[in-house]
Formats: structure tokens, sequence, C-alpha cells
């Protein structure tokens, strides 16, 4: 099991992903807005999203655990 | 040597002596090393020399001793690249590399001897640190250790100086790659660390790993110690010889301008480019097009990956790029990414490499995590570098330069010999949708109907950008020159011929007070 934590502070733009869906590495898995930009999270490996803990629109801070993923 | 009949054996005599300093520690310890994918001193320096082929110096150290060849320390001069340059490279085989008095002795001769010759030195730590049993003798004397880290500072900007970490370098020791220009460090083997885990755990109570506290990806990836992470000590040595390439002997000469190359095949950047300011898009593919193909050296790649900065040839010519990554946190600029903007500055500026900023950032990060953490003097030191820098400076606004984000990145106010913009730039104290904001937040509140409000704010939006076009920030000559992204290349190797002979020294006086 493996936190994606938000590396910046910022509101969560958009998830991709839903609880249970597969995720290769690479993929995108949801963007947050900081300083007008869009940052794409990338899953570190494949998995499947076990849990997400944001939801769209919410302020999350440098460090907060974005998305679990299950190996 | 040759048996002689004539003699009373001497040479019989210098050939065992001989024997016993390069065969270095015990058996036991060479298998060790092996077991770890580690070389022996001797072949490391073999590896790093042209031809294997390199003069020493206090080899017979400590000869007469039992069980300490060298002293533990082999201290050489020889060609990398066809240049001289001086080596002090531990012997892990002999008491762990640890530090006794004629090995402190040779490291700093070395380094003397570097300094006289006006050429680089290199530093192959593979160290246990202090013997503490013969710390009089080495730890606290005039001539003890604390005068290698002396001598690195006095040394710095003077004579490239390298570490190559194969292992630990451990205490005390830990501050030979801290002064370093560049530390190249082997996964898995190469480590960092004032005090070791088993010390953490005796005396503040910490349980933790090697790799954890003070190892090589840790530090090229969190604190920033190391500025390159390879798999190998063959990988680290060719990489060393690679970054020697960049560079002249010494400050006083500039570097020497190799053989062009094209770029790297690839996509235009025109392609390249999204034209919405805050997509995302990758700028090694931008660099990749600008380049010489095959010329980048990355320092410091997995560090604040939000700010890219490496050495590359643009026709031929060295020049130091710093590029925001869009990427990667938008390529906002941290506390982090100004260290390695400020270090990598200070690099070029010392060795006459010009430097290249590739602007396209939104700003310094904003918010309590960062302020708590100091991003106002970590940006002071950045802004500093950049502005303190003598050398050519090229300021090129790819996409958008907001607010502090421009300074640094070698905005106009900061003496760049010239400031080109492409089409798709945009400077401005910030993006028009904050900066609408920021202005008229009242009087868009008060709009109650929100197809009116949605309208007043689009207008504003367009009357600002058109405020900040980049055409009028031409007319007002605040930006030197506007080129078509797929004329960059050309452009820059023509301003890099044209700056070639700057000389505009800054202000006299002792030095700066250099915002850290």
């Amino acid at each position: 099991m493996k936190e994606l934590k938000a590396t910046m502070a910022g509101t969560v733009l958009n998830v991709l992903v839903g609880e249970g869906d597969a995720v290769t590495a690479g993929q995108a898995i949801l963007t947050i807005e900081s300083m007008k930009m869009e940052i794409p999270v990338e899953a570190e490996f494949a998995g499947s999203v076990e849990k997400v803990n944001v939801e769209v629109g919410g302020f999350v801070n440098e460090g907060d655990t974005l998305v679990t993923l299950a190996e | 040597m040759t048996k002689t009949t004539e003699t009373t054996g001497y040479n019989e005599r210098l050939e065992e002596k001989l024997a016993k300093i390069f065969a270095g520690g015990l058996p036991k310890y060479h298998e060790k090393m092996k077991e770890s994918n580690k070389l022996f001193v001797r072949d490391r320096l073999k590896l790093l020399f042209d031809d294997e082929n390199y003069a020493e110096d206090g080899r017979f150290a400590n000869v007469e001793a039992e069980g300490l060849p060298a002293d533990g320390v082999v201290t050489a001069i020889g060609k990398v690249n066809g240049q001289t340059v001086c080596v002090m490279a531990n012997d892990s085989t002999v008491k762990a590399g640890s530090w006794g008095s004629r090995t402190v002795e040779k490291i700093i001769r070395i380094q003397e001897t570097a300094e006289k010759m006006q050429v680089p030195m290199l530093y192959l730590v593979d160290s246990a640190g202090a013997r503490i049993t013969d710390q009089l003798d080495m730890f606290p004397n005039r001539r003890g250790a604390g005068k290698i880290f002396h001598n690195q500072v006095r040394m710095s900007g003077m004579v490239p100086q390298v570490c190559l970490l194969f292992g630990p370098s451990a205490a005390g020791g830990a501050y030979i790659p801290a002064f370093c220009d560049i530390v190249i460090m082997v996964e898995g083997n190469a480590s960092m660390y004032l005090g070791s885990p088993r010390m953490a755990e005796k005396v503040i109570g910490e349980k933790v790993t090697l790799e954890e506290m003070g190892g090589a990806r840790m530090h090229c990836t969190v604190s920033g110690v190391g500025d390159v992470l390879v798999s190998s000590e063959e990988e680290a040595i060719s990489e060393a010889r690679r970054y020697l390439t960049n560079f002249p002997a010494n400050f006083a000469i500039k570097p020497e301008k190799i053989e062009a190359k094209a770029a790297k095949a690839g996509r235009t950047l025109e392609a390249i480019i999204p034209e919405n300011q805050n997509a995302p898009f990758d700028m090694y593919e931008l660099i990749d097009q600008l380049i010489d193909e095959g010329s980048f050296f990355d320092i410091k790649k997995l560090f604040a990956p939000e700010l890219i900065t490496g050495l590359a040839r643009i026709d031929g010519q060295v020049v130091g790029i710093l590029a925001n990554q869009p990427k990667v946190k938008g390529g906002v600029l941290f506390g982090d990414s100004a260290d390695k903007g400020a270090k990598f500055i200070n690099l070029c500026d010392a060795f006459s490499i010009p430097l290249l900023f590739l602007a396209d950032v939104p700003g310094f990060m904003i918010g309590t995590k960062v302020e708590r953490a100091g991003i106002i003097r970590h940006g002071a030191k950045f802004i500093a570098a950049m502005s303190s820098a003598t050398v050519p400076k090229i300021s090129v606004i790819v996409r958008k330069a907001y607010g502090a984000g421009l300074y640094a990145m070698a905005g106009p106010a900061f003496e760049p010999d010239v400031c080109i913009a492409l089409p798709t730039a945009q400077i401005a104290v910030m993006g028009p949708e904050a900066a609408v904001n920021a202005v008229y937040s009242n009087k868009i509140e008060a709009i109650e109907d929100p197809k009116e409000r949605l309208k007043y704010v689009q207008e504003k939006h367009q009357e600002y950008k058109e405020e900040i076009d980049i055409y009028r920030l031409a007319s007002e000559l605040i930006v030197d020159e506007i080129v078509a992204p797929s004329d960059l290349r050309q452009v820059l190797a023509q301003r890099l011929s044209i700056y070639e002979t700057k000389d505009l020294p800054m202000p006299y006086r002792k030095h700066a007070i250099t915002p850290v």
C-alpha cells in the first residue's frame, strides 16, 4: 500500500480515478490547481485505487495524502 | 625491476615494499568490496585517468607500520580528458579508509599541489572517518582534518572540485562532499551523515536505517547534498569525466569550444509549447531542441525538479541552463529550487560558463508552509546569485514570467545581455486571473447576476491581456527581441558567440553579504 501525497498546497481540480480502479505506473490520478497552474499527479507504480481522500474543490496542503494505492 | 648482482639487493627490498603497498588491505576486505560491487582504490584510479596512468605522492606513508599501506589514501596526479587533475582516493580496505595523521597530511598536500598547479581537485571518498585512537595527530591541529576543509573553501571557485562518493562519508568527513562543486553518489553504497544510525539511537533515541538517514537516493532527492545519483562506480567515474569536459582547468581560463553537433531530432518548439499558460509541458523536450545532441549534464536532476539546472553545449559552446519545469509543481519556485538555482549559478559564474535562463514560471510559492520555511530568504539567495553573476546572461521568456519569478530568471532589471521573448511570452506581476481578482474583487462580488458577473470578469481579463501583450513590452524596450520558437536555437548560438568577450565586473568591495 502506498500513499500519494500532495507535493504542494493547492485545490483539487479533478479526480480522474475512482476507488477500485486499476492504474498503470505514470497514469494521471488527479490534478491539483495551484498558483493558477494545473499540476498533474501520477501513480508511481501499477496497482489499484484503495481510497480517494480528497474531493474536487477541496484544499490540500503539502504532504497531505491524496490517494491510497494498493500494489 | 631486475635483479642485479652488483648491489646489496636494494631493488628487491623496494619491490617488496611496493608489492605490499599495491596490495592494499587484507584479502578479506577485498572480498567484502567485491561483494558490494565496489572497486579497489587503484582500479578506480585506473578507470579515472587517461591510459590508466598517474603519478603518486606519499606512496610510502606509514610503510613501517603493519597493515597501513599508503596510510589508507592514494594521492595522485595525472590526466583526465587530456587535462591535469589532482586526486585523493580513500582505500577502504585499509582500516575502513579511516584518517590517520599521514592520511590527512597527504590529502592536504595534494590539495596544495592542485592549488599550485591551478588544476581540478577530485575527491574519491570511501571512508569511515577519523581514527579516534590517533585524534591528537589528525583532528584539532593546524594541519589536521580541519585544514582539508579550509583548503576546499579556499580553492572553491578557483579550480573545479568534484566528489565521487563510493562508500560512507561520515561525521566531519561528510564536509568533503559538502564543500565540493558537485557530488556524485553510487546508489546503495554511498552515504553521508554526521552521526551514524547507531549513534543516533544512542544519543537521541532515534531508530533509523542508514539508507533512510544518509543514503545516496535520499541525499540526491530530499536533502540536496548529492547532485548525481548513479548505479555503479564505473558510471560514477565516467560521469565525473563527462562533467569535467565542460570545465576549464581553473577560473582564469575560459572553457573551450568544441565541434558543434545538431540538436536531437524531435518536435518543433511550436508543437511542444502549449499556448494555454496554465497547461503543463515537459521542459526537457524543449531543451533537447536547443542544445547539441547528447550534451546535457543534469545537475540535481532528482532534487527540486521544478527547476532544471544543467550544463550543455549550443553550437559547441558550453552553457549553463536554468529552466522552469512546468510539468513539476507547475514550475513554481520553492526554497529548495532557489537553493539549487543559486548554487548552479555560482558554479557557472566561477568558471566563465555563460548562463541561459528559460523562463516559464508562475512565481515563488505562497502559503504558510513556505513562509515559515523562509522562502523569502531562499528566494533572495537565488536572486542575489543571479544578480551578481558577471558571465554572459541570456534570458529567454518562454511563456509566463510572473512576479519575482521574472526576477529570479534574469529578468530585464538584472542586466541580462539580452532578454528574448517567444511570441508565447507573458510578463506580469501576476497572471490575468489572479490580477483581475486582486484589483476588481469588490466590484465582481457586487454584480448579482452570474451572467453579468462572468461577462465583466472576461472583459477585464481581455483588458489585462492587452496591457501585458508582448509586443507592447517590446515597444517599451522591456524585452530586446521577439523570435519565432523554431529560430531560438540559431539565435542563441549567435548571441553566445557575440557575448564571448563580455567583461563587466561587479563594483569593488570586500564581498557582498549574501542572503542564505
